[in-house]
């Protein structure tokens, strides 16, 4: 923790030696200070907090799109040999298909407005998910489902109580990789059209010139993403990590 | 009276490059509350016959029957121990005991109570709140007899289930076992591929040869308990056990497989 505030010290410190000196046109290259004014200014009025409120919403609606339908298909096409046969290979397909190929697709389906950007959202998020859950179930020792039919389980508890818990630590891992990809796919989207929300705060900025509204949003989307994956995430694994003795602490 | 009647039991596998006769014609009976065990050289059928007596497992002819009614399906009357636990490591111990009980719609709180009794029976009550890797090899296992012990079955099935374990605690869990089923009355089908383990424990040891798998062998244990793996006696009909084993292989020349025979042995 220390020597990574040494770090970023040393590197803000770096940053405004190089501003100070004018090595680079002020408006192209703006000092630490005045980018973290546009922030605060950004902040103050409002602007920043409600680009921020859309974006996340858009996200947590795709995201949970996805969630809600990625899990029980990847478990289908874990269990079910002629699925994996079929819709599987379609799933794999898509993954080589960068999520922001869907645009085109999506505006012309549903115009200009936020559907085509929820659209986005779940093409890039959904197969992730669908595939971490399918691997997470398909690597797991088929004791466990023989265990738990000599213990009279029904058929679908088997999958409640037996597959989906099982294979946690995967659905996790696919849980965060699907959130990733949520989270880039929702800012391409938003910086291709007019739109609000963060991406479009960002292409704003590069249309009025403004190289501090710019580093200052990409410092906003950064963070976010650092907090979601470090916060939300890592403290699910930990548990998870601390139940099944995967750690060493 | 008799527990489990295995009536031809006939099993054959394909694999992609080759075609396993597993089991050839087995018929077994076993009468209720014998300790009977299947032993044999790996790939003779032990396993495949211990999870067709579970129902996981279909045979390809012939039937089990238990208490005269066939077997179709797995059900908690024959629980099953599996050689690596198959224990939830998702759930603490007692509720891994619990899980089988809570299947069968037991109140919480009986199942809690059970599981504490059968957990206090293999001398894990202190530990049921952890979770499981906190626990040795043997405490796992012990787990993993204590789920099965919790359910009540009419017959308990063992697939190897001490032969991931070392030696010591081995030897306390055969006291434990023969303990436990005095105690209980219970019918077990035990399979394993160590004779002396096989003669420890059994009233009964079935010999079962490979390829194709069949019955070579059947030999009553007649040794007081609780017996103990370097007992005279229990060594002496071990060692006509593994001789019947080592004659219903044939030897080959260059066959890695071929087993160790004593100078003037015949074959």
């Amino acid at each position: 923790m220390f020597k990574r505030l040494i770090f970023f010290v040393a590197l803000i410190g770096v940053w405004a030696l190089i501003a100070e000196r004018h090595v680079w046109d002020p408006t192209l290259f703006p000092s630490p200070w005045k980018v973290a004014e546009t922030l605060w200014q950004n902040f103050r009025d409002g602007s920043l907090v409600h680009a921020t409120a859309i974006s996340l919403r858009r996200v947590l609606v795709g995201y949970s799109i996805s969630l809600a339908i990625g899990v029980p298909l990847g478990v289908l096409l874990a269990t079910r040999k002629w699925l994996e046969d079929t819709v599987g290979s379609l799933v794999s397909a898509f993954q080589s298909l960068p999520s922001i190929c869907w645009l085109p697709l999506a505006l012309l389906w549903f115009g200009m407005n936020d559907k085509a950007i929820l659209f986005v959202v779940v093409a890039g998020s959904l197969v992730s998910i669908t595939v971490a859950v399918q691997d997470g179930i398909k690597n797991l020792p088929p004791t466990y489902v023989r265990a738990a039919q000599t213990m009279g389980t029904p058929q679908f508890r088997i999958y409640t109580e037996v597959l989906l818990p099982a294979s946690l630590p995967a659905i996790l891992t696919g849980a965060k990789l699907g959130w990733a990809y949520a989270w880039r796919s929702l800012m391409s989207g938003e910086l291709l059209f007019v739109s609000l929300g963060l991406g479009q705060m960002l292409m704003q900025g590069r249309d009025l010139a403004d190289m501090s509204q710019v580093i200052s949003v990409m410092i906003v989307i950064m963070s976010l993403g650092l907090l979601t994956d470090k916060v939300i995430f890592g403290s699910l694994e930990r548990h998870v990590r601390r139940r099944w003795g995967l750690s060493i602490s | 009276m008799v527990k489990l009647s295995i009536r031809n039991v006939e099993k054959r596998f394909v694999t992609e490059d080759q075609k396993v006769h597993a089991l050839s014609s087995i018929s077994v009976e076993v009468q209720s509350g014998e300790f009977l065990i299947l032993v044999g050289p790996s790939g003779c059928g032990k396993s495949t016959l211990l999870n067709i007596i579970a129902g996981l497992v279909k045979p390809d002819a012939g039937e089990v029957l238990m208490n005269g009614v066939p077997v179709t399906e797995p059900g908690p009357d024959r629980a099953l121990v599996f050689q690596d636990g198959a224990l939830f490591p998702w759930l603490n111990v007692r509720r891994n005991v619990e899980f089988g009980l809570r299947q069968k719609g037991v109140s919480k709180r009986e199942a809690s109570e059970k599981a504490m009794h059968v957990l206090d029976q293999v001398g894990l009550s202190k530990f049921s709140e952890n979770d499981l890797h906190t626990l040795s090899g043997g405490m796992r296992q012990r787990v993993a007899i204590a789920r099965a012990l919790a359910l009540e079955p009419e017959v308990l099935l063992m697939d190897e289930p001490f032969s991931a374990l070392d030696a010591l605690t081995r030897e306390d869990l055969y006291v434990e076992i023969q303990e436990l089923w005095q105690g209980r009355g219970a019918t077990i089908v035990f399979v394993t591929h160590n004779v002396r383990e096989a003669v420890t424990l059994g009233d009964r040891v079935l010999l079962l040869a490979s390829d194709p798998g069949r019955l070579q062998g059947e030999f009553p244990v007649n040794i007081l308990r609780p017996r103990h793996i370097e007992d005279v006696d229990v060594a002496r009909t071990a060692q006509q056990i593994s001789y019947e084993m080592k004659k219903g292989r044939i030897p080959f020349v260059g066959d890695a497989s071929t087993p160790d025979l004593e100078p003037g042995e015949v074959v």
